[in-house]
């Protein structure tokens, strides 16, 4: 009883009844939503303050948005495989192209070098995502054969080789017939984005009333007509976040999620227990995969071209690490994650720097050196303008040094210690005094 | 349900066998096709020595890295994703001192410290070969592995000590923080840009009985620096208690700590041996390629952990078994494929051999 009272303390009681008589899926939204808009509050009044324009505003807001969804849903897939199944795949990178590049083989026009088949882009995204999936099984059978560690190292393997065979000369044009196909090496595929279904959709009957009338208080706002259309398909994405959660949660409550978890926790005990553990982790190897090509070709869709630099080996590291902010095995703790990173880690950065670069005269010198001869001279502004003007590089520092420190003090994550019930009715709530603690930590935040 | 899992247990037998024969059939029918075209006269010798010659010495600065990352696996317990990155470290380092003395006089201080950071003073005009500053290379060489070393002790202190008892993967995570930070830093001083440090290299006319006419002098010094490291490491783990100690902790560590060795002790022995080749391999990379990148070592990696992987991980003389297949792999598939697929013949190689034996070609220790 005491631990229960002592982390009840900590926020005002009413809230804490309120929030605690909904349900998980509730409280789950309850707390993305609060921390999307903490964030935003937050930005946009750094943005006010440093004199942003409210149409940098909104558009950095939709930036971050945009990469929040991208991340979160790769996030999600990639849940499936760490998160519930314990298969530590780092080649997503390799997945996400497969998905990519079929999509724009299928959509690419006829006419164009490297040629496509012209198809509408609903079918290239159906086939990509057979791919990835057909791809996936391919690099299930011999990756599930070997032990854990080598297990990831074959991944990424496999994800270096399909990028090494999309770069490569050899591949970059195959002729058939008149037409030539092909992976066009290093400079890609053409092929139509997929956000041009966004003015589609505008144009259609009833849906242009609505264009119309975005556009008009985008006008008087002073919000520049690509910011909504961009924003249009950032709205698209979003939904097919809530989609892809609602499909894993689905899972992981499933009987079948259950048999993921028990090989996540102990393969062996659940063989013993006669389930066939290698097709479950086949089928969710194959299933994420697929999820993977999806959220690639839809991170993708606002480019008009595919090359193979997209899909550089670092990619599935940042993925990572957002699924790690969150807290592996929690679907509602990889979107907080994919935000996070797209918030803080990615995107916010930037926003901090071009504020900085708006307001204070900041020139930046050639190289570390002079900034540290002009700091001897005891002009601290080069050393401070070096910095700002490689940010990118800072960038990653911050990365690395976020993922070491979480895994020194918090492995789990910001929602790793939420235990996800296995059973089907949760037999925890039955005997709170005794039970809780440990069992029902779903509705408590520490935070 | 026995039945079940006797036929699942024989399905899975047949099939490693039947990949493990068509894998040596493979590589018989391309021995027989390598002597075909040799004889037939569509692959002169001399071009086969030199595919040869490239992955014996690709497979030596493979092998000096290969052998710290697996001895960081066998006694870490963890793949060290950071490994790469050490590799970087010892390219910058020691070329920062090499050129911080042999430009003397030539170049600015500024261009000396930054590697030609503001792209001053070519490395022709510096005279960055073995000739004409000896002393400065053998420094580099030296401030290398010792930079390198004290990087990696840092970063012990600083990280993996205090996840001694965490598992393999969350080391694995924290190591890839660790890359990621590490290169970083050094790209924020000597900034991403790939750029050519060393002169081209001095060729000294070799005698009549030797496959090749000239011998490239910088290929020479990586040759003759790796082999005399390997053979020290060798020397080391056989004939001295340090050596026992660390065979005794990657065998079995439990044990290990009963009989009372010192783990903190072979544990700091590990990063200093496996760090130190590892920023040796980076210097003597760049003195063979003549161009250094942040990237340099992080390309690397995948086939170091390949090599490490063939060989079986935990086993030095695996590591080194599985460098010569890389290195030789990358160089002999040239024979048949374009030089843009040599890497992708490598690791469709590993992972083939995984399938056929899935604890490496020499025995592994187990880690995850």
């Amino acid at each position: 009883m005491s631990e229960r009272d002592s982390r009840r303390s900590g926020s005002p009681e009413p809230v804490r009844t309120r929030l605690e008589a909904l349900s998980q899926w509730q409280y789950d939204l309850v707390l993305i939503a609060s921390v999307v808009l903490v964030t935003y509050t937050g930005f946009a009044l750094i943005g006010l303050l440093g004199g942003v324009g409210i149409n940098s505003i909104v558009g950095f807001l939709r930036t971050v948005t945009f990469y929040a969804a991208v991340y979160a849903l790769v996030v999600l897939a990639l849940n499936l495989h760490w998160g519930y199944t314990g298969l530590f795949n780092i080649g997503v990178a390799g997945f996400m192209a497969v998905g990519v590049y079929t999509m724009a083989f299928i959509t690419a026009s006829p006419d164009s070098t490297p040629a496509g088949l012209g198809l509408p882009i609903p079918i290239g995204i159906i086939g990509g995502m057979v791919a990835a999936g057909l791809v996936g099984l391919v690099a299930a059978l011999p990756a599930l054969r070997v032990r854990a560690d080598y297990f990831a190292i074959v991944t990424l393997g496999l994800s270096e080789i399909i990028r090494l065979a999309l770069l490569s000369g050899s591949l970059r044009t195959i002729e058939v017939g008149d037409r030539v196909y092909g992976t066009g090496g290093g400079s890609g595929i053409q092929y139509p984005p997929v956000d041009t279904i966004i003015p589609w959709l505008l144009d259609q009957p009833i849906i242009s009333v609505i264009g119309d009338v975005l556009f008009e208080v985008g006008a008087t706002v002073g919000i520049q007509r690509s910011v909504i259309l961009g924003g249009l398909y950032t709205l698209v994405l979003l939904v097919f976040v809530g989609l892809f959660y609602l499909l894993l949660s689905r899972i992981g409550n499933s009987p079948y999620g259950r048999i993921l978890k028990a090989i996540r926790e102990d393969e062996l005990a659940a063989k013993s227990l006669g389930k066939d553990t290698d097709r479950a982790k086949v089928t969710a190897f194959v299933v994420g995969c697929s999820l993977m090509g999806l959220a690639g070709m839809l991170w993708m869709g606002s480019r008009s071209f595919v090359s193979p630099d997209s899909f550089m080996p670092i990619i599935p590291f940042y993925i990572f690490v957002a699924l790690i902010v969150g807290g592996a095995g929690s679907n509602t703790g990889s979107i907080i994650g994919g935000f996070a990173f797209a918030a803080f880690l990615w995107e916010g950065p930037r926003f901090v720097r071009s504020i900085l670069n708006a307001n204070l005269n900041l020139r930046s010198p050639p190289t570390i050196y002079d900034a540290f001869v002009e700091l001897a001279a005891g002009d601290l502004t080069p050393l401070v303008g070096y910095l700002v003007g490689s940010l990118d590089e800072l960038r990653f520092v911050l990365v690395g040094v976020v993922l070491i420190l979480l895994m020194l003090w918090r492995p789990d994550g910001l929602l790793g210690h939420r235990k996800e019930i296995a059973a089907a009715t949760d037999l925890s709530r039955r005997r709170p005094t005794t039970d809780r603690p440990t069992a029902s930590d779903g509705g408590e935040t520490d935070e | 349900m026995s039945t079940g899992t006797e036929r699942g247990r024989f399905a899975n037998v047949s099939l490693q066998d039947i990949i493990g024969w068509v894998l040596l059939a493979v590589i018989g029918l391309l021995i027989l096709d390598l002597l075909r075209q040799v004889i037939v006269g569509d692959l002169p010798l001399g071009r086969l020595w030199a595919f040869t010659w490239n992955g014996i010495v690709d497979s030596l600065y493979i092998g000096l890295a290969a052998i710290g990352l697996s001895m960081t696996y066998s006694i870490l317990r963890f793949a060290n994703f950071s490994h790469g990155d050490l590799i970087t470290t010892g390219a910058f380092t020691g070329w920062t001192a090499a050129y911080l003395v042999g430009g003397i006089g030539i170049a600015e201080l500024s261009s000396r410290l930054l590697l030609r950071a503001d792209g001053g003073a070519q490395p022709g005009d510096v005279g960055m070969d073995v000739v004409s500053a000896p002393l400065a290379i053998v420094l580099g060489l030296i401030v290398a592995a010792v930079l390198t070393i004290l990087v990696a002790l840092a970063i012990d202190r600083l990280v993996y000590r205090k996840l001694r008892d965490a598992s393999g993967i969350a080391l694995l995570i924290a190591s890839v923080g660790v890359a990621l930070a590490l290169r970083y830093i050094i790209a924020l001083f000597y900034t991403t840009d790939t750029r050519g440090v060393v002169a081209s290299s001095p060729q000294w006319e070799m005698p009549a009985f030797f496959p090749m006419e000239t011998i490239n002098l910088h290929e020479a010094t990586l040759v003759i620096s790796a082999l005399s490291l390997i053979i020290g490491v060798h020397l080391l783990l056989q004939y001295t208690k340090l050596g026992k100690s660390m065979r005794a902790m990657s065998d079995n560590k439990d044990l290990a700590l009963i009989t009372g060795i010192p783990t903190e002790r072979v544990i700091f022995a590990t990063w200093v041996i496996g760090a130190g080749l590892a920023g040796v391999a980076g210097y003597l990379i760049v003195l063979d390629r003549g161009q250094v990148t942040i990237n340099l070592g992080w390309f690397l990696l995948l086939l170091i952990f390949a090599a490490v992987i063939l060989g079986g991980i935990g086993s030095i003389y695996g590591a080194l078994a599985g460098s010569l297949v890389i290195g030789l792999t990358i160089n002999l598939s040239l024979v048949w494929i374009p030089a843009d697929l040599n890497e992708i013949a490598a690791f469709t190689l590993m992972i083939l051999v995984l399938i056929f034996r899935p604890d490496g070609l020499f025995k592994g220790v187990k880690t995850a």
